[in-house]
């Protein structure tokens, strides 16, 4: 238990004394600046969807506005978390500091559960700030606060830390560039596949649906976006069948169920792995 | 009851892909010994050690340390080890790297504010202790290496070539931590192709190749059967040398070598030179150099590295 709240405090001070907690302020700051920027000019402009011809249409404006910024974040979170979780195991490894930690008396899963969590705690403060951010800045400018607002960040949350697991889950036995463009990689599938599902939908091609729901099994990160999308979009938009986050095809609780035994699996495998092979 | 034995290692073998780096190697190292692995480059030291500490498994065979599995945590509490490439992460001060480490290892905090100090000033650094490690030489980080590996005052100390990358100060300041780790009463297990180091270092070396080990000797131990002496004296009868199998030499009281068939064999010497009407000023037995001890049971073809 000590060892393993050791190694997470660990893994959170390098990230600060290597600047990483810095830059991703930075980043967070300014996407967050751009965000407000854009809703200030969307509220002055005359012609905007934030300003429809009656209340009811203006919400809708205002919840797709909202969305928009929310998918924009769940982005940068994601790549964020793959990026700062490629290097961690791999370089470690390579370089030879793993072998003085593991030569200690720490069980190797404590090494590897501590630095998930670690990072687990780092990337759920960074999303906090960037939703929070995102939710409090549309709220500042016309009260509006999308629904589910507990869900759909639970759902965003799952997907932040599907994203860390499987990386850290090829860390364990790929070398740092190739554990990126891997996991990048899949998670640039899964994003195509969702839209490809989500197109099929549309225009009722059920083979492209099933292209998406095969992309979800692969790597069920884009079904727990489209799925946050659908719980905090507008009940108006839900009803219609509207707008381009959501979820013509909306994934079931059984696809959420899934991404979540997917993750504990993942954790399972990367644990299992690090513990068996040879440094 | 403790066991006696700090390591006990038997018929380990290591596969890598097709290269067989270990090869059914055995070895047992007692509690308090300071034992060295000689070995040109490849010959599975390292692969050794890292069998030892459970950082990889054996393809077969196995090993206790300190009467535990290897591998085992417990096995590791009363470890210290320095691998052969320390390096560490460089974001941390020597100071907070020691403390990491020890808190790995299980030391309480009051414990470590009094033993973190103590150890810079051991491998002199205790002016560097606050600076960034990203700043510190490979000498220096060396000596970080050694500090981290002798924290807990482990019963057993593994050190995969130590002095790699010191100046003569730092390989004495190894030196010298080996002595005194085994007067506290811990094991070494000493990696190295320094002979000299080995040889003033270690009680008992064993000799690698390929990944098993050809020989291990007892440092201490007089050699039996035959021994060379060295001699000088002068005024012996003209034929004397010549029952010896040495060359008469022009010199007044030139130093020989002869080959006598025992340790037994000296006295009498002695006695055949004095008796002979000759002045002797010196006999000396010469032990066999670890070096050429090395060359013999190693072979020069040895240098191509293990099986390869
Ligand atoms: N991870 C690995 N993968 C493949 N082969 C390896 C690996 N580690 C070691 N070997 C091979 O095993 C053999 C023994 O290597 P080892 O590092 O144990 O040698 P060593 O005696 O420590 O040599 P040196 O004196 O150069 O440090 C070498 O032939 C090496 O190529
Ligand atoms: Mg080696």
């Amino acid at each position: 238990m000590r060892s393993l709240s050791l190694i997470a405090a660990t893994t959170m001070r390098e990230a600060a004394r290597r600047k990483l907690v810095a830059l991703a302020a930075a980043v967070g700051g300014a996407f967050l600046l751009l965000y407000g920027l854009a809703w200030d000019l969307a509220m002055r402009s005359p012609h905007n969807i934030v300003h429809a011809p009656n209340r009811a249409f203006e919400r809708q404006g205002e919840g797709l506005f909202v969305l928009m910024g929310l998918y924009a974040a769940n982005l940068l979170v994601a790549t964020v978390a793959i990026l700062a979780a490629s290097d961690t195991l791999s370089g470690e490894i390579a370089n030879g500091a793993m072998q003085t930690i593991v030569s200690k008396p720490v069980p190797r899963r404590v090494v590897i559960l501590g630095k998930w969590l670690g990072f687990v705690a780092l990337l759920t403060a960074f999303q906090g700030a960037i939703l929070g951010g995102v939710m409090g800045i549309a709220y500042g400018f016309t009260g509006y606060a999308p629904p589910h607002i507990a869900a759909g960040c639970g759902l965003m949350w799952m997907e932040m830390t599907l994203l860390l697991t499987v990386t850290l889950l090829w860390g364990t036995r790929l070398p740092t560039l190739a554990n990126g463009v891997l996991s990048l990689g899949l998670f640039g599938m899964a994003f195509l596949g969702g839209w490809i599902e989500q197109i099929g939908a549309l225009t009722h091609h059920p083979k492209a649906v099933n292209v998406g729901i095969v992309a979800s099994l692969i790597m069920p990160s884009e079904a727990l976006w489209r799925r946050a999308a659908f719980e905090m979009q507008s009940p108006l938009m839900t009803a219609l069948n509207l707008g381009p986050f959501v979820s013509a095809s909306v994934p079931s609780g059984a696809m959420i169920a899934y991404a979540g035994l997917y993750t504990a699996a993942a954790l399972g495998l990367a644990v299992f792995a690090f513990s068996r092979r040879d440094l | 009851m403790p066991n006696e034995l700090a390591i006990e290692a038997t018929g380990l073998r290591k596969r890598y892909g097709r290269k067989l780096a270990l090869d059914g190697l055995s070895l047992e190292v007692r509690r308090g010994e300071a034992f060295g692995l000689l070995g040109p480059n490849g010959a599975g030291k390292s692969t050794c050690l890292k069998l030892l500490l459970g950082l990889a498994r054996p393809t077969a065979g196995t090993a206790r340390l300190l009467g535990r599995p290897a591998g085992d945590v417990e096995a590791r509490r009363r470890v210290g080890f320095l691998p052969e490439h320390f390096h560490f992460y460089d974001w941390l001060s020597g100071a907070e790297l020691l403390e990491l480490h020890g808190r790995l290892y299980g030391m309480e905090a009051g414990q470590l504010r009094r033993r973190v100090p103590e150890l810079l000033e051991r491998v002199g650094l205790e002016t560097q202790g606050k600076k960034p490690l990203r700043e510190y030489s490979k000498g220096m980080q060396q000596r970080v290496g050694l500090a981290q590996a002798l924290l807990h005052e482990p019963e057993l100390v593994f050190l995969d070539e130590p002095t790699s990358g010191l100046d003569p100060l730092g390989r004495r300041l190894v030196r010298d931590v080996i002595r005194e780790q085994r007067a506290r009463g811990a094991a070494v297990f000493l990696n190295s192709h320094l002979l000299g180091e080995v040889e003033v270092s270690c009680d008992r070396v064993a000799f690698v190749r390929a990944g098993r080990i050809l020989a291990t000797r007892d440092l201490h131990a007089q050699p039996a059967g035959a021994v060379r002496v060295r001699v000088r004296a002068a005024g012996a009868p003209a034929g004397f040398w010549q029952r010896y199998g040495a060359a008469p030499a022009a010199d007044s009281a030139p130093a020989r070598e002869v080959e006598l068939a025992g340790e037994g064999e000296i006295p009498k010497l002695a006695r055949a030179l004095v008796e002979a009407g000759a002045a002797v000023y010196e006999i000396t037995p010469v032990a066999a150099s670890l070096e050429e001890e090395f060359l013999r049971v190693i072979g020069p073809e040895a240098a191509e590295g293990a099986g390869a």
